[in-house]
């Protein structure tokens, strides 16, 4: 099988390129990024390869634990999430070789950058749970190691240090899910567990273990503290990887033990899932409304789609449970398709504030402005990215969001009362979060990109190299085609449909159109996107024309309204904050206590006016603040017993023993 | 078949009865004559078991625990203490008749315990199950109610002997092990030896809360 050779031959490189980059230094290490570029190339054609040509790719390797080895698999789910994350890793490498070899190489990012993509695709193909937890950690420590590069910086470090934590509790949660899995046999070996899944308690645990351990990683709230402090701190093309593909790991995790390995569904498992959600789609977005950071808005904006992933995979389940294979379908194209396209959007988005960082050297968005004019080409495909993160048509958000809405419109046919009642309330929920996710890129692009520059930063800025220009026009020229090409990629993952759910959507290809996407039924539930798009195009057309007749023929320059201040000062626009006022006084002061204080000199007194919001985080207070002081206070009181005599030590361990045999006496 | 049992359970319960004469004795010289009974009964209960069920190698053993423990170590440890001049100090953490009631506690739970998990064909190994994890709580009961440094090592030696009479009527220990174990608690007697010394030069006494003192513990 000449695909298992490139397929491992891609992977080497990639250790190889990470084991030589820890030797040279300087511009030297700039030979990372072509060889990871075409690595992903590679593993991306195999994926592509195995995913349109059916079968699966199957190996044992003698490596690892003696006698059982390491089983790697690679079927249509590994496959299509493969082609998610080789894309992302791609288009960040391509965005890497731009880096000026005499500046921006560093030999604490570009040694780890190929061993984290090798750990991403290691994970997809493991076949067994020392494989996956094995790849699984390899990537959180690489990760990690990416995100402390910067260690100089204390918010690094403290983002290091809550990232590592969560990434230890959350691979534990893995281990239990797996040791649930593998029974008391202790087959671990994923094809052991398919057979033999596991009783419904133990089946519910499992369940749970999953959704913390992959939810941790992905960002699902209120295990999410961790991903807007690391998910910035590591460089961009880095935070584009994290954000844009390693979250989609954690959902393939999920994908694989909910839907894979974890036998036939009970109803209320879809519960957990869809109501964590839709929180997360809805607070993740009111974070990032909130936030005056540019690639903080985007990690939050990363929550908010995890969310929505979830709420996907999580109907499909109940789908699954009740037998309704075609809304299961529809449901896990859904989650399927917005994994695909998140992760182009998203690496697009962070690439592009890498873009402005590395321009700028600002990333806060009160220091920046008017980059439209300094930076057109990213500010072209920043918008394409943020139009496609908004979910507008014909842009690719909005295939999935419709096939989700489609889903959940379809929710109501469930017999169970909860899911049956559920499925409007999430619905509202998912609007909402959509309508808050386009009032949050208008914020950010229009306090970016518009207006004009508010520090001496954004006015000098210039556009970036043309690599990574080329990495983000690929990225945008991909969240067009996949808006304009939903039913194709579809289609495409319907294999991967019929192996999860059983079906894929049996009436593709009986629209109007040969490209329109059908959900359930031609006669109700149709998306034409090139018909969209070809009526967008013909109404911008004709309006750009009659206006440009109407009006006056030459284009004047004048200067812009100033609202009657004459003031020069750049101070005077709109900033980040102030365009996030409504909805902060809207909802801001439920789910964040959001406090508004006014300090007014009185007149005479030449202070400046100062105005300052105070925002309580009640998720982090509640579970992250609250039990941290509780293990401070209980290692405290723990302390003493660092001190004691030997004598008393052995009463402990007496004492332990006489307890122990007890129960063993009164129990046996 | 009986008396070779009624004779095993007869040295084992003897062994036992040492064990509760370790816990009372008031100066160190009695408490080092006890443990030696203890051992020389033990040397007689594998030597009976060896001889009975027909294993020879259980001789050895015998001879071990018998020049070992039955006279080297408590020759030497009376030795140390008429060195040390030390024969009258029994410092006792809790009193003679308390010890003796949780030590009565701790043999009635062995015996409960023995009883419900030894069930089957083996069950007539058990009582010699029972009393030999008795007299290894009575040794450990023992470490923790002395301050006395040679106490403590004779009740560590007192739980190997309970450890040894329970391989013995396990039936599973062999040999290799067993002298594993005899070699590791003789290296463990030198530790504590040099230890004792150690904390003798250094502070004149060898009560050992005399090293809690150095490290700040508050009594």
């Amino acid at each position: 099988m000449p695909e298992l050779y490139v397929s491992g031959a891609a992977l080497g490189a990639l250790a190889v390129a990470a084991a030589v980059a820890t030797l040279v230094r300087g511009p030297a290490l700039a030979f990372v990024y072509p060889l990871s570029a075409l690595a992903a190339l590679a593993l991306g054609a195999v994926d592509l390869h195995v995913l349109l040509g059916g079968g699966e790719l199957v190996a044992w390797l003698p490596i690892g634990l003696p006698t059982i080895g390491v089983h790697l698999r690679l079927d249509s789910l590994s496959a299509f999430f493969g082609i998610v994350i080789n894309g992302g890793i791609l288009a960040a490498s391509i965005y890497g070789i731009g880096f000026d070899r005499a500046k921006e190489l560093t030999p604490r990012v570009e040694p780890l950058f190929p061993l984290f993509a090798a750990a991403m695709n290691l994970v997809l193909i493991a076949d067994d749970a020392y494989a996956f937890l094995f790849s699984w950690e390899l990537m959180s420590l690489t990760s990690w190691a990416l995100v402390v590069a910067r260690h100089t910086d204390p918010e690094s470090r403290r983002a290091s240090y809550l990232y590592l934590i969560m990434a230890a509790i959350g691979t534990s949660a893995l281990l239990f899910a797996f040791g649930g899995l593998a029974g008391p046999a202790g087959g671990y070996g994923f094809d052991t567990i398919r057979a033999h899944p596991p009783q419904s308690l133990v089946a519910a645990l499992v369940l749970a273990a999953a959704l913390v351990g992959c939810g941790s990683k992905g960002g699902l709230i209120p295990l999410h503290a961790w991903l807007p402090l690391a998910h910035p701190a590591a460089p961009s093309h880095v935070s584009a990887l994290m954000s844009g593909v390693m979250t989609k790991v954690a959902v393939y995790g999920f994908v694989r033990i909910a839907f894979d390995l974890l036998g036939p569904p009970s109803w209320w498992w879809a519960l957990p899932p869809i109501v964590l959600g839709a929180v997360t789609a809805v607070l993740g977005l009111l974070y990032a409304v909130l936030d005056r950071d540019l690639k903080r808005v985007l990690a939050y904006s990363t929550i908010e789609n995890i969310g929505v992933i979830f709420v996907a995979l999580g109907l499909a389940l109940a789908f699954r449970a009740n037998g309704q294979h075609e809304g299961a379908a529809v449901a896990m194209a859904a989650a399927l398709l917005h994994v695909l396209n998140h992760s182009w959007f998203k690496s697009l988005l962070f690439l592009g504030a890498g873009a402005v960082l590395h321009a700028t050297g600002r990333r806060d968005l009160d220091g920046l402005g008017g980059l439209i004019h300094r930076m057109p080409r990213t500010a072209a495909f920043f918008l394409v990215g943020a139009l496609a993160a908004s979910a507008l048509p014909p842009l690719n958000g909005f295939v999935s969001e419709w096939l989700l809405f489609q889903a959940v419109i379809a929710g109501q046919t469930l017999p169970q009362a909860a899911l049956h009642f559920a499925a409007p309330a999430i619905g509202a929920m998912l609007a909402l979060a959509a309508a808050l996710a386009a009032a949050c890129f208008v914020r950010v692009y229009g306090t970016a990109f518009l207006g004009r520059p508010r520090s001496v930063e954004a006015a000098r800025a210039h556009d970036v190299p043309l690599a990574q220009q080329i990495a983000m026009g690929g990225l945008a020229i991909l969240c067009i085609l996949g808006g304009l090409l939903g039913s194709v990629l579809a289609a495409v993952i319907a294999p991967v449909l019929r192996v999860l759910v059983g079906a894929d959507l049996s009436s593709a290809g009986s629209g109007p159109t040969p490209l329109s996407l059908v959900a359930f039924d031609p006669a109700r539930s149709i998306y034409d996107a090139p018909v969209i798009a070809l009526f967008v195009a013909i109404a911008s057309i004709t309006t750009l024309f009659v206006v440009h007749r109407l009006s006056a023929r030459r284009t004047r320059r004048g200067p812009a309204w100033d609202c009657g201040f004459p003031d020069p000062s750049p101070a005077t626009q709109y900033t980040a904050s102030s365009f996030a006022q409504p909805l902060r006084r809207v909802y801001g002061a439920v789910v964040f206590a959001a406090r508004e204080t006014v300090v007014m000199p009185p007149p005479g007194d030449n202070r400046p006016a100062q105005f300052s919001v105070v925002l309580t985080d009640y998720v982090w207070r509640a579970l992250y603040a609250a039990p941290g002081r509780a293990v401070l206070k209980l290692s405290e009181r723990l302390n003493a017993l660092q001190f004691l005599s030997i004598r008393r030590y052995l009463v402990l361990m007496f004492a332990a023993l006489v307890i122990l045999l007890s129960i063993a006496a009164v129990m046996i | 078949m009986n008396q070779v049992y009624d004779i095993s359970h007869l040295l084992a319960g003897v062994m036992l009865v040492t064990s509760f004469a370790l816990l009372y004795q008031q100066r160190i010289a009695a408490v080092l004559n006890a443990f030696a009974a203890q051992s020389i009964t033990l040397a007689l209960a594998v030597a009976w078991a060896a001889w009975s069920e027909n294993r020879p190698d259980l001789f050895i053993t015998a001879l071990i625990a018998f020049s070992l423990k039955g006279v080297v170590i408590p020759v030497a440890l009376h030795r140390t203490v008429a060195r040390l001049g030390i024969h009258r100090e029994v410092e006792k953490v809790v009193g003679v008749g308390a010890a003796l009631m949780v030590g009565l506690a701790l043999t009635a739970l062995a015996q409960a315990l023995v009883v419900k998990i030894a069930q089957g064909p083996a069950s007539q190994a058990r009582e010699e199950l029972a009393l030999a994890l008795a007299i290894i709580l009575m040794g450990f009961l023992m470490m923790i109610v002395r301050r006395n440094a040679v106490t403590q090592i004779v009740g560590f030696m007192s739980m190997e002997n309970g450890l040894i009479l329970a391989a013995t009527g396990a039936r599973g220990m062999p040999l290799v092990v067993e002298i594993s174990v005899a070699f590791s608690v003789l290296i463990a007697l030198f530790v504590f030896a040099v230890f004792v010394f150690r904390i003798r030069e250094r502070f004149d006494t060898i009560d050992i809360e005399a090293l809690d003192r150095m490290r700040g513990d508050r009594r």
